[in-house]
């Protein structure tokens, strides 16, 4: 089996965002980038999948401008075999993004794909579903346990009252949660290794996919930040203002 | 045309979030229906038809959808679709996992977690963990959104005389099937809903100092929440995590204990109206989002706030 793993490239987890002057999105230059943290745990989970013989071969494929090659190579150190590269804007859309995503699985024919439940920047946890949708798979979203056999796969997913177990048919696309696993870091002969590894490039125009997007940004805003509160001196006093002066308790 | 907004419910309770999700609907303004799909769903259907502002509710009754699987939700959504020009659910991890399949069937563009209403085509939502506000337009034939509940008053639960009306089913995809839920079970209030929320971290240590904040919880009348690193320790359940990638929570009152205030959390409890932190770091990026901040070590301010309390 062989196992395609979408992974974007983002702003840095850590890094504070700025809103752009002119309200038209986020500052991007000069920032520090880094692969969708959920990403990460999907790459990881392939190679798992592959060091366990459950998978031949783990194909990472990447849509955005040129710098997101190196988030391939990332991928690639970590131990992902062959990677793609899809030239587009930074803003695509998910839906523009399941549907490239399909045409790569049409050529590619892996029997799992692995996503991030969500990017980190659009916040968005659509792409997988979309996909899904598009190739008509069954689709295992925010997943804390894959277990594959066969032509059926067993997940356990994160939800709102605790966790959920489900059988899903292969191929299937599982969305991946936090608690799946804990990425590894690529070592330093592993990076050098990475630089060799295939990369092709693929363009949107040969998937044949209509990426425009759907919906328009009207303006990105600062969200109101909340007032500075003072310091209370004791746990009395905490209780005294809660009662009396903000009036909760 | 009018408003679909689909149920969350466990076929035993109906999902409260499933109001916000309605308030928002009557702000877009337009016939409200509601979907209730489930198995034996009766006693959800009389309750949806209760709410208020609800004009219709459609039932669909079928063991294919007793258990939220998208595949077999989203083509019976999709059939409905093109007699409304928006579909709702509320961005519940049921509804998150439903509508994006919904929004590729139909060729829409979803519109995730929005937080505020600007007009029927425009909605505002937080991108960058909360960090940034987006507003965007949608000129799509229907608008596929899910809703943030904390954004959103809930809509009064009675006083709405829906009509009922069952529907067809679409039968069994046969792509995935239900095994088992481990639910954690608990007294006290929703976590999402509840009024005030009391929340650990790190700093707890383990899973039996919790206990500790339960008992305070059980004062206040508080739900329970943690942060990812509490969570990841295995302190609590993954359902308690509060943050970008878990629940978002506006309570009245929210009590932060032993955590530090990463955007990830903040991003699931800045919009509270009272935050309160205990951390014994000064510095903790918490006390920047505290109304009221404490710097103590929590073993000794926890239990004594228990006594305070009465
Ligand atoms: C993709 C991604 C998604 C994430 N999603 C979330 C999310 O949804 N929710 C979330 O919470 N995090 C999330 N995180 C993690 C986040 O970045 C932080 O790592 C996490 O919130 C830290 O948890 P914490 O504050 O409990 O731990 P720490 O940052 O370790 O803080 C512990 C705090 O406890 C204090 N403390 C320790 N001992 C005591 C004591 N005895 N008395 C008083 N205070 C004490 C310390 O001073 C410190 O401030 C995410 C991260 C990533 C990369
Ligand atoms: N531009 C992209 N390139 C590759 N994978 C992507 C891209 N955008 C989204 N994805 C995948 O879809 C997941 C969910 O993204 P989203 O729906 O935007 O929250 C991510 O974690 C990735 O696995």
């Amino acid at each position: 089996m062989k196992v395609l793993v979408p992974v974007k490239r983002v702003i840095d987890y850590n890094v504070k965002v700025r809103v752009k002057a002119d309200n038209s999105g986020v500052e991007l230059a000069n920032v520090k980038m880094a692969m969708n943290p959920f990403d990460e745990i999907a790459v990881e989970q392939a190679l798992r999948l592959k060091e366990a013989s459950g998978a031949e071969e783990v194909v990472v494929v990447s849509i955005g401008p040129a710098q997101n090659q190196e988030t391939i190579r990332t991928a690639l150190a970590m131990g992902a075999d062959r990677g793609i590269h899809i030239e587009a804007s930074h803003d695509i859309e998910p839906l523009a993004v399941a549907k490239l995503l399909k045409a790569v699985v049409e050529r590619e024919t892996p029997g799992l794909v692995l996503v991030g439940k969500q990017a980190i920047d659009d916040d968005c946890n659509q792409t997988g579903q979309m996909l899904a949708a598009l190739l008509g798979w069954a689709q295992g979203t925010f997943v804390s346990a894959l277990e594959v056999a066969g032509d059926k796969a067993k997940i356990v997913r994160e939800v709102d009252g605790g966790l959920e177990h489900l059988e899903i048919q292969m191929p299937a696309i599982v969305s991946v949660d936090l608690r799946l696993n804990e990425p590894r870091y690529a070592s330093l002969p592993n990076i050098m290794k990475a630089k060799k590894k295939p990369l092709d490039s693929l363009t949107v125009d040969e998937l044949g996919v209509d990426i425009n997007p759907r919906l328009t940004i009207v303006k990105v805003e600062e969200p109101a930040a909340r007032e500075a509160g003072i310091k209370v001196a004791d746990v009395k006093e905490l209780v005294e203002k809660l009662k009396n002066e903000a009036k909760v308790i | 045309m009018g408003i679909l907004v689909f149920c969350d419910h466990d076929n035993g309770q109906f999902g409260a979030a499933t109001l916000n999700a309605v308030s928002a609907a009557r702000q877009i303004g337009g016939d409200i229906h509601l979907l209730v799909a489930g198995d034996t769903s009766g006693t959800i259907a009389t309750e949806a038809a209760a709410i208020a502002g609800v004009a219709k509710v459609l039932v669909a009754d079928g063991a294919e959808y007793a258990h939220g699987l998208a595949e077999n939700l989203a083509p019976l959504i999709c059939d409905l679709a093109s007699q409304y020009s928006h579909i709702l659910a509320p961005a519940t991890t049921t509804g998150k996992n439903i509508m994006p399949r919904v929004a590729a069937l139909l060729d829409v563009m979803q519109i995730s977690d929005i937080i505020k209403i600007d007009d029927a085509n425009t909605f505002q939502r937080p991108i960058y963990a909360g960090n940034a506000l987006s507003t965007v337009r949608s000129d799509e034939t229907t608008k596929i959104i899910t809703v943030r509940s904390t954004a959103f008053e809930a809509a009064l639960a009675e006083g709405g005389s829906a009509t009922v009306e069952k529907i067809g089913n679409n039968g069994d995809s046969g792509l995935s099937s239900y095994v088992k839920s481990e639910l954690s079970s608990t007294d006290r209030p929703e976590l999402t809903s509840a009024p005030i929320v009391i929340s650990g971290g790190r700093g707890m240590q383990d899973g039996a100092n919790f206990a500790m904040l339960e008992k305070v919880a059980d004062k206040l009348g508080a739900a329970v929440g943690a942060s990812r690193a509490a969570v990841d320790a295995g302190f609590v359940p993954n359902d308690y995590q509060v943050g970008q990638t878990g629940k978002v929570v506006a309570p009245d009152l929210y009590v932060a204990v032993g955590i530090s205030g990463a955007i990830q959390h903040l991003a699931g409890m800045k919009d509270s109206k009272v935050i309160v932190a205990i951390n014994k770091d000064d510095e903790a990026p918490i006390f920047q989002v505290a109304d009221f901040g404490l710097v103590a070590d929590l073993f000794d301010a926890v239990p004594e706030l228990e006594k305070e309390l009465g």
